[in-house]
């Protein structure tokens, strides 16, 4: 079974938590090479939307289907395609930086010897590789994070919130390589409500509140007054 | 793939414990408190209430599971691992496997020191059949993480899980306290009766059958959100 996939399509999803509505009836499509940013105030459903796009949040309706196919008929294999960071790290932080990559590549079924050095040094931490992530600044450990999320080279590229609590130049450092990876081929999807960092750098854009979708469009500069736009409207 | 992510998980679970020593120690010390605790309350002037060794272990046991299992979830809610962990390319009951020998293997740990505490302390002939009492004591184990590991693992999203966790859990491992407590009384008696505690060793197993099998069956769509 081929696993890799050029698209990701929504269709018709709604979740529900009891009697909440985090997402309603949300159909996007985004395709290898996208930075699709999933824009829109706190609460707005893009957290869900992500969880759902990871298989880790089961859509209460409508389907997920990864390259035509759906998660199930995929099975277990799809997930080795899925990168997920979101604003909890992920890692532990009594073990080292080394210890964390090396446990999440064997988890994904890579050898971790040459992959994980390569990590380190992309995440500037081959000097500290032995410390433990508890000591670590956050700026560090999301640097950490994104590496572990990659470790795998992803095809589906899920960020939620990468941003928080990052440097100007860390910013910088995360968002290029969002679109390294755009330029190889991955299909990128970040969850935001930072306009600011968002601007020039997704290739598209939708805009949810509530659960909904209210626009999904090429992004194009002036992304601050469009969603003022359209958010002040719906 | 299955084993080894289960072991993986075990092995990455004890490489914490090896670094924090937190688990392992809050464990031991609050089951030998335990076992303290109950020692003052049954032995007068030397002499132990009759049976009550059985009990007290399995109690001690039990008690300790429940703490042991509530900081393991801790530790996978902090920084969200839990997610991390079912997000990767591997039967997402592996990972269960793994948490739940990680809670076996405490509670062994927590068993070495309880056996000769409560043996000391009740005047209990613990040791005079050592595998039959082993046999117990792995069975009742095993049971206990099974349905504890699948309860600790859904309720740790869930705000109340400290209460909620004992409300659960005590209920659904009641047959397997009483077979614990029930077949190691059989052993305490003089002479042992070797043929009942075997009959309650059968009966451990059988549960733990049924309850890894429903657990396995179930995980995964209760961790999916």
């Amino acid at each position: 079974m081929n696993a890799d996939f050029n698209s990701v399509r929504l269709t018709d999803v709604s979740r529900h938590f009891g009697r909440r509505r985090a997402l309603a009836h949300v159909s996007l499509t985004a395709r290898a090479g996208d930075i699709l940013g999933l824009l829109g105030p706190n609460g707005a459903g893009k957290s869900t939307l992500i969880g759902t796009l990871a298989t880790l949040v089961a859509p209460t309706s409508g389907e997920v289907r990864y390259g035509g196919q759906s998660a199930r008929a995929l099975g277990d294999g799809l997930r080795r395609r899925i990168g997920l960071l979101a604003h909890e790290l992920h890692l532990y932080p009594e073990l080292s930086a080394r210890q964390n990559l090396d446990f999440f590549a064997q988890l994904y079924g890579i050898e971790p010897s040459g992959t994980v050095d390569a990590a380190l040094d992309r995440a500037g931490l081959a000097d500290r590789a032995h410390e433990e992530v508890l000591g670590f600044s956050r700026g560090m450990r999301q640097r950490l994070a994104l590496e572990r999320a990659l470790l795998h080279a992803p095809r589906l590229v899920l960020f939620d919130e990468p941003f928080t609590g990052l440097d100007e130049r860390a910013v910088s450092a995360v968002a290029d390589r969002l679109r390294e990876l755009a330029a190889a081929g991955a299909i990128v999807i970040v969850a935001t409500h930072d306009l600011d960092l968002a601007d020039g750098l997704v290739t598209r854009v939708a805009l949810i509140r509530d659960g909904r979708v209210l626009a999904d469009e090429p992004a194009a500069p002036g992304l601050r007054a469009r969603y003022r736009s359209v958010m002040g409207h719906a | 793939m299955f084993v080894k992510t289960a072991l993986l998980v075990l092995k990455k679970d004890f490489a914490i414990e090896v670094r924090s020593r937190e688990i392992l120690y809050t464990t031991l010390l609050f089951a030998l408190s335990c076992v303290l605790v109950f020692s003052i309350a049954f032995v007068k002037e030397g002499e132990p209430l009759l049976d009550a060794a059985a009990g007290i272990l399995w109690i001690a046991v039990e008690f300790a599971g429940t703490l042991a299992l509530g900081k393991t979830f801790e530790r996978e809610r902090y920084a969200e691992t839990l997610r991390a962990l079912l997000l990767a390319p591997a039967p997402r009951a592996a990972i269960y496997a793994g948490k739940m020998l990680g809670i076996v293997l405490l509670l062994s740990v927590a068993e070495v020191l309880l056996v000769p505490l409560v043996a000391l302390l009740f005047h209990a002939p613990l040791l005079a059949h050592p595998a039959l009492l082993v046999a117990l004591l792995a069975a009742g184990t095993i049971g206990f993480a099974i349905v504890g590991t699948l309860f600790a693992a859904m309720l740790v999203r869930v705000r109340s899980r400290d209460v909620m966790l004992p409300i659960l859990l005590y209920p659904m491992t009641v047959p397997v306290m009483i077979a614990g407590v029930r077949g190691t009384s059989a052993l305490l008696q003089s002479p042992a009766d070797v043929a009942s505690a075997g009959m309650w060793i059968g009966l451990l197993a059988s549960l733990d059958v049924v309850f890894l099998t429903i657990a396995l069956w179930t995980f995964e769509p209760l961790m999916t959100e």
